[in-house]
């Protein structure tokens, strides 16, 4: 699907920007971990990255908003190397969500989402107080601002962790596995304000266990096996028809 | 009974402690406050540079701090104190005159700077990484995300260290009496041991004790109170989740002090 199909079948404000590398190589020591991936996520569009552990999904993530620095290769916002900006700009412009929700539990939750919009946008702390409530709002947990990230549940914590990344307004988001450490019954709500993310036309690149996720949410599904995307393509065709061996072990386990 | 009677006269003559007990008061509790205070402040602001330095990805800030560390808590106090303010006294003598507490202030504070430092670091090293993580992924630097994120968690949970750091540091400042003091410089320690000298009674001494026991064992019981507070605390002050199993992981902010998160 087209990024112009998608913008006028949910008729709302897209992201503009789109994410790609070009053969990206990082190495820890010895330890090959990216060995060349390339990736490209048209604007407003969603790609899935899936693959075994300690395939490199997570090292990719970081290397696109350069937590981690590529030893080659490029990386690419919106057509343009981001290689040469600014490291602290970039991330502003490029929210990502964890595992473990890493949200800060020393703050509340109203706290946690002001902190970068007063320290880094500039906001006052009346405009990022109210843009906080406003993203607590759409992730259903304007509720609970004042309240430390402790007395949350997994899933809560993980939509505030959400919500904080957006409040910043980025123009691309990044999934680390955003679901792979909240009990099964809290999954569901994180990944319906993702999809709801995606279908609001954000660029959104998605390291993921959940298969129906991919299968129903993204345009694009990423196989990452060894430090290389081995199989990309619709997620039709890649759960359906996968073409090579090693795919097809992956998706016999886990589906 | 007359030796019992000798015993008990030779520790708690009061009317020896009330012949000490002006001069302890206007003279060596204030001297004693004033040492611990400003060696405490000095020393916490300087382990806070050094734990930060020690924490360093840079290897010309990361030894100093070590070597530094190294030296002030592995020489014993008593040498430290006697180097610093015997040694350095004739550049003293130029600056604030016949004063030994500028550089008693300063060999404590030194000393206390190398405990402190390794108390903090322990707690910013016991912050999961993600913390700061996280803090850089929203666009914070490195030293700003360690500012706002990092440093106030690692500090949270070392303060029953860190008071317990003070209440040693209290005890220590007895030590400047090497440097020789005037009368009026005298601290809790030396009123005391002045007095038990002079009359070959020790109650004066014994009183000194009361007045440091004085200090210290309510900050023993703030450092379990801070304790308790950081274990149970936190947990109290948010209305309860509704999800199911809600607030089942614990806040790393509700962990034992310097534990080591397990990940």
């Amino acid at each position: 699907m087209t990024q112009q199909t998608r913008a006028r079948r949910t008729g709302s404000p897209t992201s503009g920007v789109g994410v790609a590398t070009r053969d990206v190589h990082l190495s820890f020591g010895s330890n090959h971990v990216l060995r060349g991936v390339d990736l490209d996520v048209p604007a407003a569009s969603t790609a899935c990255v899936i693959g075994p552990s300690g395939s490199g999904k997570s090292t990719l993530l970081r290397v696109v908003n350069r937590l981690l620095e590529p030893d080659s290769g490029d990386v690419l916002l919106d057509g343009r190397s981001v290689l040469g900006d600014d490291p602290d700009v970039l991330r502003q412009r490029v929210g990502m969500v964890f595992q473990h929700f890493n949200l800060f539990p020393h703050k509340t939750v109203r706290a946690n989402i002001t902190l970068g919009l007063t320290r880094l946008k500039g906001l006052s702390k009346d405009e990022a107080s109210e843009r906080a409530l406003v993203h607590l709002d759409r992730v259903g947990l304007a509720h609970k601002a004042d309240v430390r990230p402790g007395n949350l549940s997994g899933g809560q914590q993980q939509r505030v962790a959400i919500a904080r990344a957006l409040a910043m307004e980025p123009e691309v988001m990044l999934f680390d596995e955003a679901t792979s450490a909240l009990d099964p019954e809290l999954v569901k709500g994180v990944l319906a304000t993702m999809a709801d993310l995606a279908s609001e036309g954000m660029t959104m690149l998605v390291v993921t266990h959940e298969m129906g996720f991919a299968r129903s949410v993204a345009q694009q599904v990423l196989f990452m096996d060894h430090g290389r995307v081995v199989e990309a393509g619709e997620p039709g065709a890649v759960f359906e028809a996968p073409r090579t061996e090693r795919l097809q072990r992956f998706l016999s386990q886990v589906l | 009974m007359d030796a019992l009677n000798t015993v008990w006269d030779t520790f708690f003559d009061l009317d020896a402690m009330r012949a000490a007990l002006p001069d302890m008061l206007r003279v060596g509790l204030p001297n004693t406050l004033i040492l611990a205070l400003f060696s405490a402040l000095i020393g916490t602001v300087l382990g806070m540079v050094l734990a930060v330095c020690g924490l360093s990805q840079r290897r010309w800030l990361r030894w100093p701090a070590r070597l530094w560390t190294d030296v002030f808590r592995g020489l014993p106090a008593a040498v430290t104190i006697l180097l610093i303010g015997v040694g350095l006294a004739p550049l003293g003598l130029g600056i604030w005159g016949p004063n030994p507490y500028p550089l008693g202030i300063l060999a404590l504070s030194l000393i206390a700077s190398a405990y402190i430092g390794e108390i903090f670091r322990s707690g910013i090293q016991s912050v999961d990484t993600g913390q700061l993580e996280a803090a850089r992924a929203l666009g914070f630097s490195r030293p700003s995300g360690m500012r706002l994120v990092v440093i106030p968690q690692g500090v949270r949970r070392v303060l029953p260290a860190l008071v317990n750091q003070f209440i040693a540091l209290i005890k220590e400042s007895s030590l400047v009496y090497f440097l020789g003091l005037l009368a009026s410089q005298r601290d809790l320690f030396r009123i005391g041991q002045d007095a038990a000298a002079n009359t070959g009674n020790q109650s004066a001494l014994v009183l000194a004790g009361l007045f440091y026991l004085l200090i210290t064992v309510p900050l023993t019981h703030v450092v379990n109170a801070i304790d308790r507070r950081l274990r149970e605390g936190r947990r109290a002050d948010g209305a309860a989740a509704e999800e199911p199993g809600a607030a089942t992981d614990p806040a790393p902010s509700t962990q034992l002090a310097i534990s080591q998160e397990p990940r």
